[in-house]
């Protein structure tokens, strides 16, 4: 438990000093006072990362890959658990199975595979555009196709696992609120916005924190895709916690990587206010 | 069960509703459904068949149009390959080492949290259970550059206690195992055990830890995953080769500017093929504790 919060107190107080690891090792070695008053910079890294314009990129770029990601991976999964939630359906065990298989591999070997299907001049999707006779796409260099190469390897780690948890949330609704919706006479685009959709609110706001989390902190993949630290030659798909490690670990700027680990943080609190909201307003219908 | 409920529905419906409508949940299965369901098995495994296509032919049948679709023989030279560049079976070992010591501490401490957050007079016990939701809340970076200091500190750099104690207890694995014993142990039973004079550890040991087996199972296959699988910690924590894990020996195959990708899918594949024997085994188990955490989340 310490192992979680000190860590954020300890991030925040970092935030107001310059210094590298070697300064603060000399500081717990000799227990010099003025190692840590001479590296003390205010709110200078605050100032510094408002004018930013990489932590802006940063931003942008997390959000693009995050929507691109998220948004056709849950209604694809939705669309999925609704096909394996049928009782009727055979086989089950093994397609529940298969697509669980995804989210054992790392995500390094994910980039690995993506990184070569995307390759510019001989991947697969690539070369099937050939075919069709559409020039090659810039799957690494241009900045939309990454975030949607970036988002695709993401997609395929976690739609699966995501329509599992969407099928554990339809099964669980009691049989008799569809028996009463097909009562009344209710299409089948009713039924699933007046009693589906609303009986998953704990799934729905689960997911909705979990992904805010798990996107806005977006870095592995990103990372292994081919950037390295700087997130492609023209930072087209840095992210925010990418530039975070740059800063503090390939920069020795530790106060200025804890600086943008605080605006992470603050990032993560205004999208979960938001979230928050979403969630009370299904709520809200569900008592309509 | 399920063909009699089915029945018992057509029927009320028809004597309710003058036309029959065909809106239970259980409704026929479309051939659309199993199209859909095979695409996505496919999607599932390709990524696994292309490792091996690209290694098994080597960068230069890869760098070609049409690329090979099927495999090669020279799957042979791409390991030796890797393992000239890299310690790569003692990698495995060494991951397989961590990941299995981190899962059997992750199982042990959160089902014992989780009992004491659950079932014990423990003070300020609301207030941790939230500290410890807080804490799922926030992103995980931010205290890699906490760590990263103690480790070095502690002088842990290229030690493996580097990776095992900071993974020792989760947030997420002691919530998931409070959730699971609140709801599935009954009080009078733990009653019962006191009266009888039971010590804490005793009702831990003879009463906790076989109602939360099945779960905490899931739950310690889950943390060797994700240990197996983790990368970047492990990356700024270890720079000896000896002490290499899968993921790290992985990317020491990139120090060139061209990259080699048939060297690179092969360690790809050599490295979640473990995994891969893991998963026919556990598979359903796994699927069945998502599931599960999910209603109970």
């Amino acid at each position: 438990m310490l192992f979680g919060a000190i860590p954020i107190v300890f991030t925040t107080a970092l935030a107001f000093f310059n210094a590298d690891f070697q300064t603060y090792y000399e500081f717990i070695t000799n227990h010099q006072l003025s190692v840590l008053t001479n590296a003390f910079a205010g709110l200078d890294n605050f100032r510094e990362l408002f004018k930013d314009s990489y932590f802006w990129l940063a931003l942008r770029n997390t959000f693009s890959i995050w929507l691109i990601s998220t948004v056709p991976q849950l209604i694809i999964a939705f669309g999925l658990a609704s096909l394996l939630a049928n009782a009727r359906l055979r086989a089950s065990t093994f397609w529940r199975t298969a697509l669980m298989i995804p989210n054992i591999t790392s995500v390094l070997a994910v980039a690995i595979v993506f990184q070569q299907l995307f390759g510019r001049d001989f991947g697969i999707f690539n070369v099937l555009l050939h075919y069709v006779g559409h020039k090659p796409i810039e799957w690494v260099a241009g900045t939309i196709p990454s975030h949607f190469a970036i988002a695709t390897m993401i997609n395929w780690r976690w739609l699966g696992y995501n329509s599992l948890i969407f099928l554990a949330a339809i099964l669980a609704i009691p049989k008799e609120l569809y028996e009463s919706a097909a009562l009344d006479g209710a299409s089948r685009w009713q039924t699933v916005r007046y009693v589906t959709i609303p009986q998953m609110k704990n799934t729905i706001t689960f997911m909705l924190v979990m992904g805010t989390i798990g996107g806005l902190g977006l870095f592995v993949e990103p990372l292994t895709y081919g950037g390295g630290f700087d997130g492609g030659a023209n930072s087209q798909f840095l992210t925010m916690t990418l530039y975070l490690y740059k800063q503090a670990f390939m920069n020795q700027r530790l106060g200025y990587g804890a600086a943008i680990g605080v605006g992470i943080t603050l990032v993560v609190m205004i999208i979960s206010a938001i979230n928050f909201m979403i969630t009370r307003s299904i709520a809200g219908e569900e008592s309509k | 069960m399920t063909a009699t409920l089915e029945q018992m529905e057509t029927t009320t419906q028809q004597s309710a509703s003058p036309k029959p409508r065909r809106r239970s949940i259980s409704k026929r299965v479309s051939p659309f459904t199993y199209v859909a369901l095979t695409l996505m098995t496919f999607i599932s495994v390709f990524p696994f068949y292309w490792m091996y296509v690209v290694a098994s032919n080597g960068s230069e049948e890869i760098s070609k149009i049409p690329p090979s679709l099927t495999p090669g023989g020279n799957f042979p030279n791409v390991v030796n390959t890797i393992t000239q560049a890299v310690p790569f079976w003692h990698a495995i070992l060494n991951t397989a080492i961590v990941s299995t010591v981190i899962a059997l501490c992750n199982v042990f401490f959160s089902t014992l949290a989780g009992f004491a957050l659950a079932k014990l007079r423990v003070p300020g016990k609301r207030g941790m259970l939230l500290f410890i939701i807080g804490t799922m809340m926030l992103p995980a970076q931010l205290g890699v550059i906490f760590m990263y200091m103690v480790m070095s500190w502690l002088n842990w750099i290229n030690d493996f206690k580097a990776l095992v104690v900071p993974a020792i207890v989760g947030a997420f694995g002691v919530f998931w195992m409070r959730q699971i014993i609140d709801s599935q142990l009954p009080n009078e039973l733990l009653e019962a055990a006191r009266i009888d004079g039971a010590s804490v550890f005793r009702i831990y040991r003879s009463i906790v830890v076989p109602t939360v087996l099945p779960a905490a199972f899931v739950l310690g296959l889950f943390s060797f995953l994700g240990t197996w699988n983790d990368y970047l910690w492990p990356s700024l924590v270890l720079n000896d080769p000896e002490r290499f894990t899968v993921q790290v020996a992985i990317t020491q195959l990139n120090n060139s500017y061209t990259v080699d990708y048939a060297a690179n899918m092969g360690a790809a594949l050599l490295g979640t093929t473990p995994l891969l024997l893991l998963f026919i085994f556990v598979g359903r188990r796994l699927v069945a504790g998502v599931m599960e955490g999910a209603v109970k989340g």
